[in-house]
């Protein structure tokens, strides 16, 4: 090839990649005038500008990643175990997994929300509701993990939930899926008028303790999606329901029946004082109430009898239903407080309802009929306007705290930008494939971050490499921050995010807990330095009590151990330094492995069943002598002599 | 200059242009202020190559030779996706004989650009978000029990010597897609107002 040729070759795809960077960035019309690829790069070293905490669906957990990037950063167990970490194995916590059912390996997590001041994002907790064994969690925001969960009674499919009231008063749990209430046994057939709907409020005290004060029995409804109002309409909780047909079989058929099904519009505030004042009545139910001490390390589980349960027609002024069409799903509240939006997933358009009207119309008493004793508002006279036409399958609305409301649609899977208040479509952008939820940082507060709209799919068919008929579900990340949406990339997500909250990094990441204080372990068992390491028989019980430091276990050579014991290995990391987990794990363990954080002392039960001497080592690669790290226990036949002895370098 | 050369220009030129092109597509796509032109770029579950597995009701329709004006008609209105989803969908697919008993100049009509939205909502009144088998259709027609179609509209079904009708248009054959059903029709529903 001649020099000129190579010139001309050069300069022919130089214009061309020149003309089509600029194609790209005039198509940008958001505030940063950069390639996509530079807006979702994050530098090595750097950190991302948003933490986005995802539901983890069907995994029961919650998964930390960072926006831009959308690099997974943790995953903290909630509902199911975790052999990652040993949550739900180790004796501290299993206790967390506790429920009126006995024990429960796995939960179906929903909905995160984070907690509020002032209607806006305090980065204090994050909670999650768990649908199949009705559960609300509470998580920790400086140490990432599960500190609390709450079991709702008489409730059945907590989908409704757990969205924050403004200032974290209450957390509401609904029922999808009604049921008799007390459950009893009856015939399937007769559900209509006897099947119940429960609502749960649980108060939010100032540490964080979850309390049900009270139960909201509702027609049997399935309560679906809610969110509190905010802002004018703070004191009021807003909840979609479908099947007013109550219909008990063929769902997909029999519960699309009626035109409109309902908003249930509940003056929480109302309710809350007339159970001061000595209203409702106790009923029974048995729930677990689960506590995590960052002091002891341990979680202990309560069961707990009765329930306050409300008749909402007995509450004068606190209850109201308001017609919406074709099976609602998503309830959302802007962040005015005026705008109600109801998304009718069956319907071609999306319903949105004036709070002043909905007062309106309750002050004049302009009820068009009742439903087994609660009135039913016009839906006339409370819409502030419709959205007309803007796609299929209408799901869920956030919003960027400039007037504008994003909505998601599973059939035409796109992600609609509209205006609240005049009710324009102003853009629309395709999703990879039929999206669910989306999720914009502090879309449900009175104060969006209004930069970055995530959209969470739930088919993922092409987007990645494939990995056999099971996909991860995919996400796509959206520049929100100029006049159209913009798509700027596309990360797999782990379970079904069904839901995601996010939040500026600067508002948690200055407090997170960096290493537990070893002077504040308060655990029974913990050896705070190698010289309170023991081993102790207790019949055929031994506890041994060890610790963990780099690159060894003290004590690392135990004897006395007998086949037929049941022995406790409490482990103490004694690091008081960030990023120093040990792990532990020792051959013939029926359980998984543990992961102690500096500070922490953890516990595994191993029930030895043969004779020999048997290692244990660090599970986790924690130094350059890591692979030193182990040791022996012997374990003697049942009937043996075999001493307890125990030692480090045989001192 | 040699003609290597000029063939590898052409090359890098091709190149360039098809990455321009999509680039050309994204910008113009985050431009569109109106609603419907945004689906212009032929992205989305419509578009997934997908051999094997049982067929959808697009990929059903794309093969059946009675309805390609059907087919032609979708693709105008661009409502592709919409018949892709993992549903459950029930469609109601007008045959080729069926659309030509509309006039023919009402049909072009239809079909021309400015109409994309009422062609829409034509064909989103022969979709429901459902799961209806002929056998519940026929329940549907005993109970009384109306369809909700995509339009927002309702269609009644009947029953008549053993032939099931919708809102008058007569069922004549049914496939299982894999995601939900289509019944051949064979009249266009036109929706009522």
């Amino acid at each position: 090839m001649n020099t000129i040729g190579k010139y001309l070759l050069g300069v022919a795809a130089l214009i061309l990649m020149t003309n089509c960077g600029n194609n790209n960035s005039n198509s940008n019309s958001g505030a940063m005038s950069s390639s996509k690829a530079e807006k979702v790069y994050v530098a090595p070293g750097e950190h991302d500008e948003y933490y986005a905490f995802f539901s983890g669906g069907y995994s029961g957990n919650i998964t930390v990643a960072g926006l831009p990037s959308g690099r997974m950063l943790k995953e903290i167990p909630v509902f199911s175990q975790f052999p990652t970490s040993g949550y739900g194995y180790s004796e501290e916590t299993k206790p967390m997994l506790n429920t009126s059912f006995g024990f429960v390996p796995w939960g179906d997590a929903h909905h995160p929300d984070i907690s509020q001041t002032n209607g806006e994002l305090d980065g204090r907790w994050i909670f999650i509701n768990e649908n199949n064994t009705p559960r609300i969690a509470r998580i920790s925001l400086e140490t990432f993990e599960t500190e609390e969960i709450i079991e709702l009674p008489n409730s059945a499919g907590n989908h409704a939930s757990s969205f924050v009231t403004e200032n974290t008063e209450y957390i509401v749990a609904g029922t999808r899926f009604a049921v008799p209430n007390p459950q009893r046994d009856m015939p399937i057939s007769e559900m209509k008028g006897q099947f119940k709907g429960p609502l749960s409020f649980v108060s939010i005290a100032d540490n964080g303790r979850m309390n049900l004060e009270f139960q909201l029995n509702m027609p049997g409804f399935n309560y679906d999606l809610a969110h509190p109002g905010r802002n004018k309409s703070h004191g009021w909780f807003f909840f979609t329901s479908y099947n007013t047909e109550e219909a008990n079989t063929l769902m997909e058929v029999n519960a699309s029946q009626n035109d409109k099904d309902y908003i249930a519009a509940v003056n929480w505030k109302k309710v809350v004082e007339y159970v001061k004042n000595g209203g409702g009545k106790k009923v029974a139910g048995t729930y677990a109430h689960n506590v995590y001490d960052e002091k002891t390390h341990t979680a202990t589980s309560t069961m707990k009898e009765g329930v306050i349960s409300i008749n909402p027609v007995e509450v004068e002024g606190a209850v109201f239903y308001i017609p919406i069409p074709k099976s609602p799903h998503g309830c959302d509240v802007d962040p005015s407080g005026e705008y109600i939006i109801g998304s009718g997933k069956l319907s071609t358009d999306l319903s949105v309802y004036s709070f002043e009207k909905v007062l309106k119309a309750i002050e004049n008493k302009d009820f068009v009929a009742d439903a087994y004793g609660i009135p039913v508002l016009s839906y006339e006279n409370t819409i502030a306007g419709v959205v007309k036409q803007p796609g299929l399958g209408p799901l869920h609305t956030e919003f960027d705290g400039k007037g504008n409301a994003y909505t998601t649609f599973f059939i035409s899977s796109e992600v609609v930008k509209w205006k609240l208040g005049t009710w324009e479509i102003l853009d629309r952008q395709p999703t990879f494939y039929s999206v669910g939820h989306l999720m914009i940082p502090g879309g449900n507060s009175r104060k969006p971050f209004g930069k970055y709209m995530v959209a969470m799919n739930k088919i993922t068919k092409d987007r990645y490499l494939p990995t056999g008929p099971e996909l991860e579900h995919s996400a796509q990340l959206y520049d929100i921050s100029g006049d159209k949406m913009e798509l700027l990339s596309d990360f797999p997500t782990h379970g079904e995010p069904h839901y995601a909250a996010g939040i500026r990094a600067d508002l948690i990441k200055e407090k997170s807990k960096k290493y537990y204080e070893l002077s504040e372990n308060e655990h029974p068992y913990a050896a705070k330095s190698e010289s309170e390491a023991t081993v102790t028989r207790n019949g055929k019980e031994v506890h041994i009590s060890m610790t963990m430091i780099r690159s060894h276990f003290s004590p690392d050579n135990i004897e006395g151990v007998k086949v037929g014991d049941k022995v406790y290995l409490h482990m103490t990391n004694l690091e008081q330094d960030f990023d120093v987990p040990h792990g532990f794990s020792i051959i013939g363990a029926n359980t998984s492995e543990i992961l102690v954080m500096p500070g922490q002392t953890k516990t595994i039960i191993w029930e030895p069943k043969r004779e020999g001497v048997w290692p244990f080592y660090c599970t986790d690669f924690c130094s350059a002598l890591h692979q030193e790290m182990q040791g022996y226990i012997r374990v003697s036949a049942a009937n043996s002599n075999t001493p307890i002895k125990y030692t480090l370098d045989d001192e | 200059m040699k003609t290597l050369i000029k063939s590898l220009l052409l090359i890098v030129l091709s190149v360039c242009f098809i990455a321009c092109n999509n680039n050309a597509k994204t910008a113009e796509n985050s431009n569109d202020t109106t609603t419907n032109e945004a689906s212009n770029e032929k992205t989305g579950q419509a578009f997934i190559e997908d051999e094997g597995g049982t067929p959808n009701a697009l990929q059903l329709a794309i093969a059946s030779k009675d309805h390609s004006t059907l087919v032609a008609a979708v693709q105008a209105a661009e409502v592709e996706n919409a018949l892709v989803n993992v549903g459950p969908l029930t469609v109601f697919a007008p045959n080729n004989a069926g659309f030509a008993k509309i006039d023919e100049a009402t049909l072009n009509d239809l079909l021309k650009p400015e109409n994309k939205s009422k062609l829409a909502f034509i064909l989103t009144h022969h979709v429901a978000p459902a799961n209806y088998p002929i056998e519940t259709l026929k329940k549907n027609a005993v109970k009384n029990r109306k369809l909700y179609m995509a339009s927002g509209k309702y269609l009644e079904v009947t029953e008549k010597d053993g032939d099931i009708y919708v809102d008058g248009v007569k069922i004549i054959g049914t496939v299982n897609v894999s995601n939900g059903w289509v019944h051949v029709t064979e009249d266009v529903i036109l929706p009522k107002d």
